[in-house]
C-alpha cells in the first residue's frame, strides 16, 4: 500500500548530458506532493525516475538512490518491469490502449500482473472506475473503444488504469495540461480522493493547481538553460506559497521570472 | 501591408487572366487539368482492359465444349475445345496462402526486430536487405528456385512425408522431385517478404511513442509492450501490406513456371509433382497458342484479374471494420 520514497543524491542523464543533479527528499505516504519550476528544470525527468521510466529513453542513465520504503528501485538484483507495477504513472496526454475497451484498459494491468478470475476481474474494474469517477459515465459503454471518450474521461480512465493494480505510489506528470477546466476540476477533486489511499506526487506547471491539490511542493529550478536542474527547496505547500525560504521560489511563484 | 491603408481595396485581378478561369491562376488550371486528366486516363485504362479481356474471354468460353469453371483440363486446341480454370485457381490460391502463411510471421517478426528490438547500427543496414530482396528481378528468383532450391527441398520433402503424412497435405503420394505448390509457395513467401516487412516496419515505426509508455508504466515487458502496444496498432497496416504481398503471389509468373513442373492435377498433396497457376500457365503456353488458345488463356486472366480484386475488397473490408479501434484518433 502507500509507502513512502526516499530519494538520496540522485542525479539523471541523457546521455553525458546531466539533467538533474543531486537531488535528495522525502515524499510522504498518503500525502499529494507537487512539483513546480520552470520548463526545462527537470521536474518531469526527477519524476520518470521514480518509477525508472527515465532510462527507457535512449541515453537515460540515473545515479544515486531511491527508497520506495526501505528498498532501493536502483538496486542491482532489481527488476525495472517490476517497479513500473508497483509505482503507477499517468502521463501529460491521456494515452488510453487506442485498440482497448474501455474495460480492457482498466484490466490491461491486472492481465500483466497475473490471472484473475473474470468476477474478480469485473469487481475489480468496476472499483478503480469509480476510484476515478468515471464508472457512472462509462457502464453502460464498457465494450466501446477508449479512445472514444473525451479527453478528461479519457484521463480519468488512464488513472483508472493505473490504481486498478494497486499502486504504492502515483505519479502524476502534468496530468490536466491538456484539458480544459471543467476536466482539470474533475481530476483535482480526484486526487484529493485518491490520496487517501496512495502516495502521490505530480508535476504541474499550473501554481494555482499546486496550492489547491499538494500538501508539501519542491521547488525546481536551473542555473542557466543547459545546465543540472536542482531541487531548490521542499517544504508544506502553504509555506512555499505563503513565505518560502528561499528568494528563487517567491520570485518563481510570484511570477518574476519562470 | 495594404491592410494598414484606411482604404482597403480588394486586389486586383492579375492583368494576364486565362479566359473563364475565376482566378485566373495559369498554374492552377494547367495543374488542375493535369490532375483531373489522370485520374480520367486511370479510369480509361481500368475500363479498356475490363472491356478487352471480357470480350475476348466471351469468345473462348462461348465455344468452350467443357464447363470453364470445374473442367480438369486446358486443350483449346482440341476438338472439340475443353478447357477450365479449376487446377490454376486451385493452384493459385493454394501456392498464395502457402506463401502468405509462411512469410506474415517471418516479416512481422523481422519488422519488429528491426523496429524494437535491433541496435540501431543494426538496423537501418537490415531494413536495406530487405528491402533490396525486393529488387531482384522474378526470373532470377525463378533460376535461384529451380537450380538451388529444389534440390535441397528434396530432402525436406522426404522428411515432412516421413514425419508429418499424417496431416495429409504432407503426405507425398507421388515421388518425384521438389517441383511442386509446396516449393512454389516458399519461393513466393521469399519474394514476398519484403515488401510485407518493410510495410509492417514502417508502421510499427509509427505507433505513438505514448501508446509504448502506456505499457511500460503498468510494468510491461518488451514483449508485453509489443503485444499491447505495437501489435494492435499495427493490424491493418499488416493486413495492408499482406494483402499487397498477396497480390504479388497471386500474379507472380516467371518464378512459378521457372520451378514448377505442371500438370492439370488437383491435389491437396502439396508435395507432388505438379499442379498450376494461372500467370503460370499463361506464360507457358501462349506463345505456342493460337488465336482462340489465346483468347482462352485470356478468359483464364479474366478470373485473376477478378480473384485480385476480390482480395484487395476484403482487405479494405477487414481495414474498415477495424477502423473503430485504429490509433487514429488516438
Amino acid at each position: 500500500m502507500a509507502k513512502r520514497i526516499d530519494v538520496s543524491g540522485l542525479s539523471a542523464f541523457y546521455g553525458s548530458h546531466r539533467a538533474i543533479d543531486d537531488i535528495s527528499m522525502t515524499v510522504e505516504p498518503r500525502s499529494v506532493t507537487a512539483f513546480i519550476g520552470p520548463s526545462g528544470c527537470g521536474k518531469s525527468t526527477f519524476l520518470r525516475t521514480l518509477n525508472r521510466m527515465h532510462e527507457v529513453t535512449p541515453g537515460g542513465r540515473v545515479e544515486g538512490k531511491v527508497l520506495l520504503d526501505d528498498e532501493n528501485l536502483y538496486g542491482s538484483n532489481v527488476d525495472p518491469v517490476a517497479v513500473r507495477r508497483t509505482v503507477g504513472m499517468v502521463f501529460q496526454r491521456p494515452n488510453p490502449f487506442p485498440t482497448m475497451s474501455i474495460y480492457d484498459n482498466v484490466a490491461a494491468g491486472l492481465r500483466l500482473n497475473g490471472k484473475y478470475g473474470k468476477s474478480r476481474l469485473n469487481e475489480i474494474v468496476e472499483k478503480s472506475l469509480k476510484g476515478a469517477n468515471l464508472w457512472n459515465e462509462v457502464k453502460d459503454r464498457l465494450n466501446k473503444p477508449g479512445s472514444g471518450l473525451s479527453g478528461g474521461q479519457q484521463q480519468r480512465l488512464c488513472i483508472a488504469r493505473a490504481i486498478a493494480v494497486e499502486p504504492d505510489v502515483l505519479l502524476m506528470d502534468e496530468p490536466c495540461s491538456a484539458l480544459d477546466p471543467i476536466s482539470t476540476l474533475a481530476i483535482e477533486d480526484l486526487i484529493g480522493e485518491l490520496k487517501e489511499r496512495f502516495t502521490i506526487v505530480i508535476v504541474t506547471h499550473n501554481m494555482q493547481q499546486a496550492a489547491r491539490v499538494s500538501d508539501r511542493t519542491a521547488f525546481f529550478n536551473l542555473a542557466a538553460v543547459g545546465q543540472p536542474g536542482k531541487l531548490i527547496e521542499i517544504d508544506e505547500t502553504e509555506r512555499i506559497f505563503a513565505n518560502p525560504s528561499v528568494q528563487a521560489t517567491e520570485d518563481y511563484i510570484s511570477g518574476r521570472f519562470g | 501591408m495594404a491592410s494598414t491603408t484606411p482604404i482597403d481595396t480588394p486586389p486586383a485581378p492579375p492583368a494576364k487572366s486565362s479566359p473563364g478561369g475565376s482566378t485566373g491562376r495559369m498554374g492552377d488550371t494547367v495543374f488542375s487539368g493535369l490532375s483531373k486528366g489522370s485520374g480520367i486516363l486511370l479510369l480509361v485504362i481500368m475500363a479498356t482492359i475490363a472491356v478487352f479481356l471480357t470480350y475476348r474471354a466471351t469468345l473462348a468460353i462461348s465455344q468452350d465444349e467443357g464447363n470453364f469453371l470445374t473442367t480438369f483440363d486446358w486443350n483449346p486446341a482440341g476438338d472439340p475445345p475443353v478447357f477450365g480454370i479449376a487446377v490454376l485457381l486451385f493452384g493459385t490460391v493454394v501456392s498464395s496462402v502457402i506463401a502468405l502463411v509462411i512469410a506474415v510471421p517471418v516479416a512481422v517478426g523481422i519488422a519488429l526486430f528491426i523496429s524494437h528490438y535491433a541496435p540501431r547500427r543494426l538496423a537501418a543496414p537490415l531494413a536495406y536487405v530487405v528491402d533490396l530482396l525486393a529488387a531482384v528481378p522474378s526470373i532470377i528468383y525463378g533460376i535461384w528456385g529451380a537450380l538451388f532450391l529444389v534440390p535441397y527441398l528434396d530432402g525436406l520433402n522426404l522428411w515432412l512425408d516421413q514425419y508429418f503424412s499424417w496431416t495429409y497435405i504432407f503426405d507425398q503420394t507421388q515421388p518425384g522431385v521438389a517441383r511442386n505448390m509446396f516449393t512454389v509457395g516458399i519461393l513466393l513467401a521469399i519474394m514476398i517478404l519484403p515488401i510485407i516487412t518493410s510495410v509492417s516496419r514502417e508502421v510499427f515505426l509509427q505507433v505513438p511513442r505514448m501508446n509504448e509508455e502506456a505499457a511500460l508504466a503498468l510494468g510491461a515487458t518488451r514483449w508485453e509492450v509489443i503485444r499491447m502496444s505495437v501489435l494492435p496498432f499495427g493490424r491493418s497496416g499488416v493486413i495492408s501490406a499482406s494483402m499487397l504481398g498477396l497480390g504479388r503471389a497471386l500474379g507472380e509468373t516467371m518464378a512459378v513456371a521457372t520451378v514448377l513442373s505442371p500438370n492439370f492435377v488437383m491435389s491437396l498433396h502439396l508435395l507432388d509433382p505438379g499442379g498450376g497457376t494461372f500467370a503460370q500457365n499463361i506464360a507457358a503456353k501462349f506463345d505456342e497458342a493460337d488465336q482462340f488458345g489465346r483468347d482462352a488463356l485470356i478468359a483464364s486472366g479474366l478470373v485473376l484479374f477478378l480473384l485480385t480484386l476480390l482480395v484487395n475488397g476484403a482487405a479494405r473490408l477487414i481495414i474498415a471494420r477495424r477502423k473503430e479501434y485504429s490509433g487514429a484518433n488516438a
